[in-house]
């Protein structure tokens, strides 16, 4: 597509790079056919290719107003576009440059900036978000009237196991293999479950798994919120936090919520103009594994008919779908433990979780959570599992069917 | 730079008296539609001021993005009383510019329209409203083992409106017709905004054949907003055959030793070497990345039958100097084949900035002397090209990259594509196979059909759109216009296809 970027653009790192990525896209059309937010509204400006025109035009010097920020705002990032589109336009990329450019120019409404400082300041801390999720959890009963809508928000209570010091769980084999495994912000409060199950199993399966307390947020939420220098210095803590290990032999970064998995598969190229991390950024990058990924990789002959043809049905995350370099093993590691999978119809369609997503933008994901469930729920499954945190407590606010983490499933081996 | 302009005939809008300003005719719409729905400012307008020909671009007067059939309806009364021209626009793929927006007129989005109405499994047919994928389609009734036939290779986006605007074809249309073959009845809004039945439910219905008219008239006539499809039961068997060869003439002689050998294959499609290396490199569906040529051809129907033929292809391309045949070993290995011939365009975003995709039918005994012209051309002109080609029957698709941010790479790839026309009608082809002429190939109509016929065009034309509201300027050019622009080149004393020179 032809571009005439501004002087003033053009010529900075962010200008070359959407220039770049501009130049890829040939107007067919054929990312609107998957994109969740266009296939619910119909407007060209709720689709891949509207948004790359919205964002062309600010690169070419037209003042965005608050529509052109709202149509950035309703997209997913869930990235189906990329998956999609045959000339490998890198949508993603682009619309964080040209979110970045409205943010700019733009002020937000008081409400809007009180929220998105809540999610950064709050959500985006391991310590406080564990305290405000126990005075949710406490306040629930509460919580009726007006207040009544926020029940479904807050996940139910589980034993929490925050972190105050580096966790290593020690495997029985002196096999000296050792992964670091990611625990994220939201995680150990909300849904400690997970990565309990994912290191016992590990465990079990003869390796070390650390967990380094200086290791934080990914650094997705501040991204989406076109924080980026912010989302910078959380990489940047995180490298720092799993550099000795990596240099002591850690195999591998393991992510069990794909979510953020998809973030830190892209610290190299975010930190490539960072001439103190790039390289190791790279390097972290490289390692990073998506946990079923990982588990694929191992001789799991001792999870043979745990499942007892238990029905499940399973939700990919759009991170586990379109992120580059992060792959998906979830449906065949099940299937070999003796669950029953169920069909699912429209797969690729974001759940509108996403994030802050859906706290962000409550009536598109309150949407696209409805059609997911029916698609989850028509053939009855006895149990709905996910691959990442957001996507977990997003559906589970709004059925009756279990959700869990589709490493709990595997407990019973570990 | 705004290709649109120039192609725009001033004359045919002349007539006309002024109409009403914009801020009337936008509170005359929002008299009518949720504000919402009407786009009125140039950052929201941007976006949908060009389809899948993005060279050609014009911001509407105003976007229109209804949801019923009554906004549909009542939109048109409002602009027929205002006299606001109008296009229609489905899911804005097309090649041709057909849904190219006008300055003074309104932008009609059907995309809305976005549901399965209704499934007759005993009837074996569906009714859709207009911005239904045409692949949506398929997947709808796809546990009832049927399939919509059509499958243009933007079938994953385009809508079933604007294929039956189109009348498209697909890589299937070999052997199962283009769209005009497979729909069963149309519901239209007219002009002033009337809905009208077309068509019906048996296969002949009395009177003129006004299903077949609507079919490929490229939103001249009136606003498709509901579509009766046929559905096929899905074939019990399917194979494609991969054929490689080393030579593209090899690969000409093969496509015409299968038709003549009596087989009419579902789909049989050639790619060159640069549509190879391309599409490979997305789809990784096995392509060999050093053939001159590869050949797609598939056979469908009852298993016994496929598998006796896929027989008999793999011994007729053998015969012709097949280099390596691979036969599909199962439906995914099938639509891995064909995924790549289905992404073949846009995927050359992977090596050139743009592409210029033609359109063209050729004599399938043509095809080679015409593919090695072409890539004389191509040296000559010094621009790259590389060739898709619906081969079963003769309908070529040039793509010529180039870069549209490099100062005249744009005039010269049209000056190639004029060339590469000239070719196929030196070849006894014509200058459009399936992507319609919309404004792009508007002057070559001209070419093609004599005053006498494009008068009755004019004719139908006027039946339907007395005013000349609904896509004005767009498929049938005006006789003025062919006077002017066929004055200007026998001025230009070129013989003997001047015309041509400026597609
Ligand atoms: C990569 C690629 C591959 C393609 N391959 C093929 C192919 O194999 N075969 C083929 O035939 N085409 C092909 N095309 C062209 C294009 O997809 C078809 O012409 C398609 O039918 C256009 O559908 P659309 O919904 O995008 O229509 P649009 O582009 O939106 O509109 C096309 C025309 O139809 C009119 N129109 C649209 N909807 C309506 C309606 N509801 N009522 C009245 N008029 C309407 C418009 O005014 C316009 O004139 C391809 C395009 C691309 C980008
Ligand atoms: S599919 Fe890719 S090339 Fe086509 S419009 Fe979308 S982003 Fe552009
Ligand atoms: S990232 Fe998802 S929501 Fe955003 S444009 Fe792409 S497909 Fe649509």
């Amino acid at each position: 597509m032809q571009t005439s970027i501004i002087d003033a653009i053009r010529n900075t790192p962010d200008g070359r790079e959407a220039n770049r990525i501009l130049r890829a896209c040939t107007h067919c059309g054929f990312c609107t056919a998957t994109c969740p937010t266009y296939q619910l509204t119909g407007d060209e400006r709720d689709g891949p290719r509207g948004r790359i025109y919205l964002v062309k035009q600010v690169l070419e010097g037209h003042t965005p107003t608050a529509k052109t920020q709202h149509h950035l705002d309703r997209c997913l990032t869930c990235r189906a576009c990329e998956t999609t589109c045959p000339s490998g336009v890198e949508y993603a990329k682009l619309a964080d440059i040209g979110r970045g450019l409205v943010e700019q120019q733009l002020t937000r409404p008081r409400r809007e900036r009180l929220l998105r400082w809540v999610l950064r300041h709050v959500v985006a801390h391991r310590q406080r978000f564990a305290l405000l999720l126990a005075l949710g959890q406490a306040a629930r009963p509460l919580m009726i009237g007006r207040l009544a809508s926020l029940k479904s928000k807050i996940p139910p209570r589980r034993a929490s196991s925050v972190p105050s010091h580096d966790r290593i769980g020690h495997s029985a084999a002196s096999s000296g293999r050792s992964m670091l495994l990611f625990d994220g912000c939201v995680q150990p409060s909300a849904t400690p479950h997970t990565n309990a199950a994912a290191t016992r199993l590990l465990n079990r399966l003869g390796v070390r798994v650390i967990t380094p307390t200086g290791a934080g947020c990914c650094g997705a939420l501040s991204q989406h919120l076109s924080y980026r220098d912010e989302a910078l210095d959380y990489a940047r803590a995180n490298i720092d936090a799993w550099w000795p290990h990596i240099r002591a032999g850690a195999e591998a970064i393991i992510v069990s919520a794909s979510g953020c998995g998809a973030e830190i598969v892209e610290y190299g190229y975010l930190l490539r103009n960072d001439p103190a991390y790039a390289e190791r950024a790279a390097r972290v990058s490289a390692l990073t594994r998506d946990l079923s990924d990982v588990l694929a990789a191992e001789n799991l002959s001792r999870l043979d008919d745990i499942g007892h043809g238990q029905s499940v049905a399973y939700h990919p995350p759009c991170t586990l779908q379109n992120a580059p370099h992060l792959h998906d093993h979830v449906a065949e590691i099940l299937t070999q433990a003796g669950y029953t999978l169920k069909p699912v119809a429209n797969a690729h369609l974001c759940c509108g979780s996403a994030g802050s997503y859906s706290l962000l933008q409550p009536e598109m994901a309150g949407a696209l959570r409805e059609n997911k469930l029916r698609s989850l729920t028509a053939e009855n499954p006895d149990v709905i599992v996910t691959a990442n945190i957001g996507c977990q407590m997003h559906l589970e606010s709004a059925t009756g069917v279990p959700v869990r983490h589709w490493i709990e499933l595997l407990e019973p081996a570990a | 730079m705004n290709q649109a302009a120039s192609l725009f005939d001033p004359a045919e809008h002349a007539e006309r008296a002024s109409p009403p300003d914009k801020p009337t005719i936008i509170a005359a719409l929002q008299a009518q539609l949720p504000a919402e729905m009407i786009l009125t400012e140039a950052e929201d307008l941007r976006p949908f001021e060009c389809d899948g020909l993005s060279a050609y671009r014009q911001v509407p007067m105003i976007a229109v993005l209804p949801a019923t059939i009554e906004q549909v309806q009542a939109t048109m009364r409002v602009c027929h009383a205002m006299d606001v021209p109008v296009v229609a626009r489905g899911a804005g793929t097309g090649l041709s510019g057909g849904a190219l927006p006008l300055d003074n007129g309104v932008l009609l989005s059907l995309a809305k329209f976005n549901r399965v109405l209704d499934i007759d499994t005993q009837n074996r047919r569906a009714t859709v409203q207009p911005g239904v994928r045409n692949l949506a389609i398929s997947e709808a009734v796809d546990h009832l083992d049927l399939y919509y036939a059509p499958d243009p290779s933007s079938q994953i986006a385009c809508s079933i409106g604007g294929n039956v605007a189109e009348n498209s074809g697909g890589v299937h249309c070999l052997k199962y017709g283009l769209t005009t073959h497979n729909i069963l009845q149309l519901e239209i809004v007219t002009v002033d905004g009337e809905r009208l039945t077309l068509g019906g439910a048996s296969l002949d219905s009395p009177g003129y054949d006004l299903l077949a008219l609507m079919t490929g008239s490229e939103g001249l006539l009136g606003v498709i907003v509901e579509v009766v499809v046929k559905l096929l039961p899905k074939p019990e068997l399917a194979k494609v055959a991969m054929v490689a060869f080393d030579d593209v003439r090899a690969a000409g002689d093969a496509v015409a030793a299968i038709i003549n050998a009596g087989c009419v294959p579902a789909g049989l499609e050639m790619l060159d070497s640069p549509a190879i290396i391309a599409t490979e490199e997305f789809v990784h569906a096995g392509y060999p990345l050093d053939a001159a040529a590869i050949l797609l051809c598939e056979v469908d129907g009852p298993a016994a039958e496929v598998e006796e033929d896929i027989e008999r292809v793999r011994e007729i391309v053998a015969g012709c100097g097949a280099t390596d045949v691979r036969i599909s070993r199962d439906a995914t290995e099938r639509a891995l084949f064909w995924a790549g011939r289905k992404a073949a365009f846009p995927a050359m975003g992977r090596i050139s900035p743009d592409y210029y995709c033609m359109d063209g039918t050729i004599p399938r005994k043509a095809l080679a002397d015409v593919l090695i012209g072409i890539g004389e051309l191509s040296k000559k002109y010094g621009q790259r090209v590389a060739n898709v080609f619906h081969a079963g029957d003769g309908n070529l698709h040039p793509l010529i990259l180039y870069d549209a941010n490099n100062p005249g790479e744009l005039e010269n790839t049209e000056a190639f594509g004029g060339a590469i026309c000239e070719l196929c009608l030196e070849h006894g082809g014509t200058i459009t196979g399936e992507h319609g002429v919309g404004v792009e190939k508007i002057d070559q109509m001209c070419v093609q059909f004599p005053a006498a016929e494009l008068t009755q065009f004019h004719a139908v034309k006027a039946a339907f759109d007395p005013r000349t509201l609904l896509n004005p300027g767009k498929a049938v050019p005006t006789l003025h216009r062919c006077a002017e622009f066929g004055a200007m080149h026998v001025h230009n004393g070129q013989v003997p296809f001047p015309e041509l020179e400026r597609l």
